[in-house]
């Protein structure tokens, strides 16, 4: 179980109908890639968020699986484009079975 | 003969352009639309050392690495800040105390990065950032000290560092604090180690030059602690200090020892008047 594991995001307040705004995600967790050993030789199991996906309104913005090459506390910035008013749903899944969430809400 | 002379003149036109590639940049760095002093005149008692400008690290590296140090969020060091709000709020100790219970926000901190290290009358000794901290913990909380420059230690200064961001440092190197100054000063000018090298030999007689491809900056702290995107991790001042003394090959003072004490009033006072930026993000 991976400790301190904090999801950031950022979106805008508002924007315009048709608008592409740039968001940008952050979350902290250490990315154990299952390769490394500890100082007694044994190896380290891998502990990494495998998957990461944003919704608008239930609707797929983006999915993205994750290997174990990716670094320490992975950061994401894409954009998307906003139609309506709504939430961006955010979800990130851990190895371990946890799954993080966080929403923001977008005004038009 | 011919063909030494060429190689010569071959390598006197390459290394010519390096030589002036060099230097400070322009930019003006601002962090969340704040802007910072990252470039000012050099305090009164760096007259000596031939320094006019004293300048911010951040000037001397890429620009990718200085855009993320621009927004809060895009800077990795802030993680490390939002890990210390709640150890910050988490009681702790036999006095079953928070940081909070005393010091309420961490706001209430602002200014405090920027007078570090600062001299405690009342124990009679110089105190880091750190010593404070660990002095708090044991003395008020009852709590465990943190290891002097262990992630817990490093992100609580980060913090703290973030209060005080954009207030100039202004490290007092005066009455009892001299002592402190001046033994700094003498370790700022020794020559360390199998390659005998001084702090002063890189950071103030070649600062804006390259030692090999690394780009040589005034070797200033006010960054302090550092996001440093090759460790993926914040490192601390004393951390910085022991990297560059094992680089000239020599045997280093203990992270928290009265040298590096002492080293870390002396290159402070060598930022006074640069906005405290940390945490700061380098290569």
């Amino acid at each position: 179980m991976a400790s301190g594991v904090k999801p950031r995001v950022k979106v805008p307040k508002s924007a315009s109908a048709g608008e592409a705004i740039v968001i940008k995600t952050l979350i902290s967790h250490p990315m154990e890639s299952g390769q490394r050993k500890d100082s007694s030789g044994n190896p380290i199991p891998r502990s990494i968020i495998n998957r990461f996906t944003c919704e608008f309104n239930g609707q797929s913005v983006i999915d993205i699986t994750m290997e174990p090459a990716i670094s320490t506390n992975p950061y994401f910035e894409f954009e998307a484009t906003v139609p309506e008013a709504g939430d961006f749903a955010f979800t990130w899944y851990d190895d371990d079975g946890s799954v993080y969430n966080d929403t923001q809400s977008i005004a038009v | 003969m011919k063909y030494k002379a060429m190689t010569a003149f071959a390598a006197l036109a390459i290394s010519a352009p390096m030589l002036f590639a060099g230097g400070a940049d322009d930019d003006t760095l601002s962090i969340d639309g704040e802007v910072m002093i990252s470039k000012t005149a050099a305090p009164a008692h760096m007259a000596e050392t031939g320094i006019d400008t004293i300048i911010s690290g951040w000037h001397f590296r890429e620009d990718d690495t200085q855009a993320m140090q621009t927004d809060t969020f895009d800077n990795p060091g802030m993680i490390a800040v939002d890990q210390a709000i709640d150890a910050w709020n988490t009681v702790e100790g036999t006095a079953e105390k928070s940081c909070a219970s005393c010091h309420e926000g961490p706001e209430s901190l602002a200014g405090v990065r920027a007078v570090y290290p600062k001299w405690n009358a009342e124990a009679g000794e110089m105190r880091t950032l750190a010593m404070q901290v660990n002095n708090c913990r044991t003395e008020q909380m009852g709590a465990e000290a943190y290891k002097y420059d262990g992630a817990q230690m490093t992100a609580m200064e980060a913090l703290i560092s973030v209060q005080s961001r954009g207030m100039p440092v202004n490290v007092a190197i005066d009455g009892p604090a001299a002592e402190y100054y001046e033994k700094g000063k003498e370790i700022y000018y020794t020559r360390y180690g199998q390659l005998e090298l001084s702090c002063a030999n890189c950071h103030e007689q070649n600062y804006g030059n390259y030692i090999r491809a690394d780009h040589l900056s005034q070797g200033q702290i006010n960054g302090f602690p550092t996001y440093r995107l090759k460790n993926a991790g914040l490192v601390q001042t004393h951390n910085r200090f022991r990297g560059c003394i094992r680089d000239t090959r020599a045997e280093t003072f203990a992270v928290g020892s009265p040298e590096f004490i002492a080293l870390e009033v002396y290159v402070a006072s060598r930022g006074n008047g640069l906005s405290v930026e940390g945490p700061s993000v380098r290569q």
